[in-house]
């Protein structure tokens, strides 16, 4: 009873840790922006957040948040208040069941889920398929049709191409394209894939920077395929309350950016790397006449922002991983037919994919800290478990006997004898999760939760290596360093008499 | 004091322990012995109550074992395995004092009694704050010994006690231990392989085969008047090896 009331105890206050970051959020009146993870989005999504702190109200930007699902989940429950978005995935994607035909239509839907949407802002965003100028010419390729007589070109979309309907599903139905050899990758990595001749076709977005940079060729959509991709402003009715000021600067963004402008802010930052936030900045005082005082963080700022994101994501998932992970390892090793059970579901947990883990959680949990906390608790428990039900089953049986043969109850025989001895196995546990929780961490930046794996999405987005290398480095430093703390605690609690060599000291006989 | 009636064990098909009726007199050293997996190993772990016995019962100075009181009446109990059974964390001092320490005895007394069983064990008091892993094994046997006696109990068990000990040391220990049973006059049972062992400590030996008790009496009645063939058999089997050793003496 003691020990249930005990873990009830721990059980509200992990709670407790992990629902706090979203109370506070909500009681003071702010404004919070997201963005999905290509550049013109956060761009976009800068700009969102300099005009809603134009108003006076504090505005936060959840960058590269992830994919459309992801965001317009976010936006419904409430967990973002706007993002950019595009009608083409509206009609397609998101609403693709409702089959709404007019802008009426679409706007009246999204009423209904108490969204608002701003006029377009003024391009066209659409999918097209591109591959090097050169290559189409030396095959004599100007029309998607084309690619119907040459099924040996490699193709490789972005993941979230491959899978919408009104992707590469839709897209090959429609033309019947041949092409067998196709795969999946991140959108920026496709570039750089078509830049080494490994793909030789992609999707591009009519607006990226590089379509002049890698000097591609974007072919005709001859079958008019594609849908018109209206970049809009989606954005929650409640803002309209809470707000208005901010609802009507979104609003004032409407026709004032058309195609040419978007792809050259987005050659800003892919090809000059200027940060995001100075780009929204210039385009809004060349546009809206907008003074935006904004600080771009220095290096060092977003070192220790990021170092200290990943501290409380490792800090609070593995110490609650700890305090749960060793009474269920008691529990397994001293309860026959519970055994089986509890390390079964943990060796489950393990066998999803981590990623896979981060996204389950944003059902339940929504975005940011608490989910990416959760998601590394469920992934520190297999170790710890393991190791502390192993080193308890390793005693030898004498020990474990003469313990009982004292006299000694079972909870005493746990604390004095068994919990010592296992001392070591339960550490090196501890040690194997603490290693993969800090690597397994980085990934808490997909979901919005920040940390060194930040500047390794910036970095990829932007094919900076430099960035990721921000990210990727001081992650593995902390995995070592991590691993040495643990290496000291080991040394202070295992048992003297343990750290002996049974071998060479010996006493004289008798 | 100890009364076991048809007390049986069971594990799965095997029957380890058949229908067995015990009684051992307070003060006697009762051994028993028999061959590998005989049941006597069984018999000594039921009555430490280590495990239930399937049917019978167990009547420990008047009281019955069960689940309830054994806790209880193991600090009555003192027990000593081959190996020692030491805590490898714990030091000499730490693994004597356990069981005092956690029922919260006056350390005046702790500290007395641990004197008291060094001095009786011949354990140099220097020892007392070493490991396990720093003893050798007579020292480890020694040491058991007193955690055995720490709480004074009124029976000792020891299975295999000397088993692990080379043969000199073996031979040492076992003159010593037969000195502190009478010094102390406690109850003993105590389980062996070794007949000549067996005839050295015990009042009564008690020789089991397959799980049941074949003979019980002096070692004398047993060598005289066997109750079936196997009782001689085993007590020629381990005499053998001594008479070719006092016949190769003849010779030099």
């Amino acid at each position: 009873m003691d020990v249930k009331q005990r873990i009830g105890v721990v059980l509200l206050v992990f709670c407790a840790l992990l629902v706090h970051p979203v109370v506070r959020a909500e009681e003071a009146v702010s404004i919070t922006v997201g963005s999905k993870g290509f550049t013109e989005s956060v761009i976009l999504g800068e700009m969102l957040r300099h005009l809603a702190r134009q108003t006076g109200i504090e505005a936060h930007h959840q960058r590269q948040l992830g994919g459309t699902r992801v965001l317009w989940n976010a936006l419904l429950s409430g967990e973002i208040d706007a993002y950019p978005e595009y009608t083409g995935t509206l009609l397609q994607e998101i609403l693709v069941n409702e089959n709404l035909q007019t802008e009426i239509e679409l706007k009246q839907a999204l009423t209904r889920r108490g969204l608002r949407m701003t006029p377009p802002l003024g391009f066209n965003n659409t999918y097209a398929i591109g591959m090097k100028a050169e290559l189409a010419e030396r095959l004599n390729l100007r029309t998607i049709s084309d690619l119907k007589n040459h099924p040996e070109l490699v193709l490789g979309f972005s993941n979230e191409f491959m899978d919408r309907a009104d992707g590469w599903p839709g897209l090959q139905q429609g033309y019947q394209l041949p092409q067998h050899n196709v795969r999946g990758l991140d959108h920026d990595l496709a570039y750089r894939g078509i830049e080494s001749g490994t793909l030789h076709v992609t999707d591009l977005y009519a607006t990226d920077a590089e379509i002049d940079y890698y000097k591609l060729l974007a072919l005709e959509d001859d079958l008019n395929y594609f849908p018109v991709y209206n970049a809009v402003i989606l954005y929650r009715a409640d803002v309209e309350q809470r707000a208005p000021e901010v609802a009507a600067m979104f609003n004032r963004l409407a026709g004032r950016i058309n195609a040419p402008t978007m792809s050259r802010m987005n050659a800003q930052v892919k090809l000059n790397g200027e940060p995001e936030s100075a780009v929204a900045a210039g385009f809004l005082k060349q546009a809206l006449n907008l003074d935006v005082d904004y600080q771009i963080q220095t290096a060092w700022e977003r070192f220790w922002q990021h170092t200290g994101e990943h501290l409380v994501l490792v800090g609070i998932s593995l110490t609650a991983a700890i305090i749960f992970a060793v009474p269920l390892g008691i529990l397994a090793a001293r309860r026959e037919h519970l055994g089986p059970i509890v390390l079964g579901v943990a060796g489950i947990l393990q066998t999803i994919p981590s990623l896979a883990l981060f996204v389950f959680m944003i059902p339940l949990l929504g975005i940011g800290g608490p989910p990416a906390i959760m998601a590394l608790f469920l992934y520190s428990l297999l170790p710890i478990i393991r190791n502390t039900y192993a080193g308890l089953k390793d005693i030898p049986p004498a020990i474990v006997e003469s313990a009982q043969a004292l006299g000694l109850p079972s909870r005493a025989r746990l604390y004095i004898v068994e919990l010592p001895l296992a001392t070591r196995a339960i550490l090196a546990g501890i040690k194997t999760s603490a290693v993969i929780n800090v690597g397994t961490a980085a990934l808490s930046a997909l979901i919005g939760a920040g940390g060194y794996g930040q500047p390794i999405l910036t970095g990829i987005r932007l094919d900076d290596i430099g960035l990721i290398l921000q990210g990727a480095i001081p992650a593995a430093v902390l995995a070592l360093l991590v691993q040495g703390l643990f290496e000291l605690i080991e040394r202070g609690l295992l048992p003297k008499g343990l750290r002996i060599q049974t071998s060479g000291i010996k006493g004289p006989s008798l | 004091m100890l009364i076991l009636s048809q007390v049986s064990k069971r594990y799965g098909d095997v029957l380890a322990l058949a229908p067995t009726d015990l009684q051992v007199p307070g003060g006697e050293t009762l051994v028993l012995i028999g061959p590998s997996g005989c049941g006597k190993s069984t018999l000594l772990r039921l009555i430490a109550g280590l495990i239930q016995p399937g049917s019978g019962s167990i009547t420990f100075e008047e009281t019955r074992l069960s689940s309830e009181n054994i806790l209880q009446i193991r600090q009555q109990m003192g027990y000593v395995i081959q190996e020692g059974g030491l805590f490898p964390h714990l030091t000499v001092h730490d693994n004597v004092t356990v069981m005092a320490r956690y029922l919260r005895r006056d350390v005046g007394w702790i500290d007395c009694r641990l004197n008291e069983l060094a001095q009786l064990v011949r354990l140099p008091e220097e020892m007392m704050n070493r490991f396990p892993a720093e003893l050798s094994g007579g020292q480890r046997q020694r040491v058991s010994l007193m955690r055995a006696l720490m709480l004074d109990p009124d029976l000792l068990l020891l299975d295999e006690p000397l088993g692990a000990l080379d043969p000199m040391i073996r031979f040492q220990l076992q003159k010593e231990l037969k000195a502190i049973f009478a010094q102390l006059g406690k109850t003993v049972v105590m389980v062996t392989h070794d007949i000549a062992e067996a005839a050295f400590f015990g009042h009564t030996l008690v020789l089991m085969r397959d799980g049941r008790i074949v003979q019980t009496g002096p070692f004398k009645e047993l060598a005289q008047t066997p109750a079936e063939p196997f009782v001689e058999e085993f007590i020629t089997a381990q005499r053998e090896p001594m008479a070719q050793l006092v016949e190769a003496l003849k010779w030099t």
